[in-house]
């Protein structure tokens, strides 16, 4: 395979790019198979680069207010609101 | 509460009190919004979400006066082809003991098997309905793109998945297809299907004289050998009810499942990024940097595979890794497509195992995510190329686990894959 396997600096590097903390166990793991799971990916590299049909349009409508969720509803999943606001973590 | 822990929340909705599903109950996965009653997908970042609205097919549900009697259990997000990773537990397959439903949709397949539901939604971004549906000897389908709404489906990869009916037999299914299919202005990706005449039940008549068959070579190639000798001995059947097959060759699925795999996890990577802890899931409490916040947050509210994918989608979608990954993958998807179409200018519909292989042992797949991914090999072709596709029982295996047989069809051929599955389920 032309790619050295992902080392466990690489998959920190991701996980931080992603916002997922990892646990160094996790990290260990995730190093392993993701060699594995790249490897298997390679194969793409066979695939010859081929035209994609656009055979879409977009989908327009006219640009009226009309119903939707009220603010109240839509923060109801919130675990902090204020002020009709989302509230994130306190920065120290 | 099932034995096999079907359900992740039993809570009953009323439909309206007439309508062609009146009589019938119909469980939703657990990744489909229902307004007021909690929605998971499976996660335990979702353990306390209540979706404000409900998802088209839960509204067009009711109104057709289904009874909604839970919310079922999946893989976490979608992800996972046993029902294994969800934090609320695995799901155990009624029908095969010691054995995985499959996944993602395996709890919708389960409670349908069990006779616990009369049908059920699941949705399937890669194969997520055809497998649970093959692996607990009950029919499938997995629309084309774009013909039922996705409006209320939490998204895991929205390029590729379509919610579908999941039901004992072939005409059941197509009854439910044609309560949930149609546009719907809030997802703009659902098309009108071309006329047709006929509802897609009536379509499930069991006359295939005269249909056509083509059987893609590498379907075959590597699978399991009981299921292939299933698979032929229903292959036989269609032929004694009048149809003909002949062997096709389709180069680019030998790429698909890879293709599928990387476009799934790159979209996922996006789509997940919501769960952050401040306007979804769970916070934990945290403060300080906000992206540390996050990261912890998003460590504790996800379960490994869900981290897996998410961090496999960035790294495919990072800098210097994007055309070596995620842009082959996307040439990889036309070329399935063209394959595709191209095969079905000579046949009506294609034919292969659903799974390559016979439902896994409980808790084999876990350690061993690449092995997992492969068994998709047969399923997630269908997705990258928008067409529809339905899981039928073909059989058993000597040891009586069930074996699927899928039918592929051209673009908004639903029709054609309900009447030829038909003369089997």
């Amino acid at each position: 395979m032309s790619d050295p396997a992902v080392d466990p600096e690489e998959v920190r590097h991701v996980a931080d790019l992603a916002r997922v903390d990892l646990a160094d166990d996790e990290i260990e793991r995730f190093t392993e198979q993701f060699g594995d799971i790249l490897d298997a990916f390679e194969a793409l590299d066979d695939v010859p680069e081929t035209e994609r049909e656009a055979d879409l349009s977009n989908v327009m409508r006219p640009d009226e207010t009309r119903e939707s969720l009220s603010q109240e509803d839509a923060l109801r999943n919130a675990s902090d609101t204020e002020e009709g606001q989302f509230k994130g973590p306190k920065v120290s | 509460m099932t034995a096999y822990n079907g359900y992740v929340t039993d809570e009953t909705i009323e439909g309206a009190d007439d309508g062609p599903l009146a009589d019938k109950t119909v469980a939703v996965k657990d990744n489909i919004s229902t307004e007021g009653v909690r929605t998971t997908c499976g996660s335990a970042m979702l353990s306390d979400y209540v979706p404000p609205y409900d998802a088209t097919v839960v509204e067009r549900l009711k109104d057709a006066g289904a009874t909604i009697p839970g919310k079922t259990n999946m893989d976490e997000f979608g992800m996972g082809t046993t029902t294994e990773t969800s934090a609320y537990g695995p799901v155990e397959n009624p029908v095969a003991e010691g054995r995985v439903p499959g996944g993602s949709s395996g709890g919708s397949a389960a409670v349908v098997a069990a006779g616990d539901a009369d049908l059920a939604l699941g949705s399937d971004t890669g194969g997520s309905i055809r497998c649970p549906a093959a692996f607990c000897g009950v029919v499938g389908i997995k629309p084309t793109y774009g013909l039922v709404s996705r409006y209320g489906l939490v998204a895991y990869a929205n390029s590729l998945e379509q919610i579908g009916p999941i039901a004992p037999s072939v005409e059941d299914a197509a009854e439910l297809l044609d309560v949930i299919a149609g546009p719907d202005e809030h997802d703009a990706t659902t098309q009108e299907a071309p006329e047709s005449d006929g509802s897609y039940a009536a379509a499930a008549d069991g006359d295939i004289d005269g249909l056509s068959i083509g059987v893609p070579t590498e379907l075959l190639d590597g699978a399991d050998e009981e299921v292939v000798e299933t698979f032929w001995d229903a292959m036989d059947d269609l032929e004694a009810q009048g149809a003909s097959y002949h062997e096709v060759d389709l180069p680019s699925v030998e790429h698909a499942v890879e293709a599928y795999y990387v476009i799934a996890m790159s979209e996922a990577s996006s789509n997940l990024a919501r769960f952050d802890g401040v306007r979804y899931g769970q916070s934990g409490g945290y403060d300080g940097n906000w992206n540390e916040s996050f990261a912890n947050a998003r460590e504790e509210g996800f379960g490994e595979e869900v981290k897996r994918r998410i961090l496999l989608g960035t790294y495919a979608l990072s800098a210097g890794y994007h055309d070596k990954y995620y842009k082959k993958a996307q040439d990889a998807r036309a070329w399935v497509k063209q394959d595709f179409d191209e095969a079905l200018e000579d046949a009506d519909v294609l034919a292969s195992p659903t799974m390559p292989v016979p439902p896994m042992k409980r808790g084999e797949s876990l350690d061993d995510p690449l092995t997992m991914y492969l068994a998709d090999a047969n399923t997630t072709p269908v997705n990258l190329a928008n067409l529809p596709a339905i899981s039928v029982p073909a059989g058993e295996t000597g040891d009586g686990l069930p074996v699927g047989l899928q039918l592929v069809g051209p673009a908004f051929g639903e029709r054609d894959i309900i009447r030829a599955g038909s003369a089997l389920a």
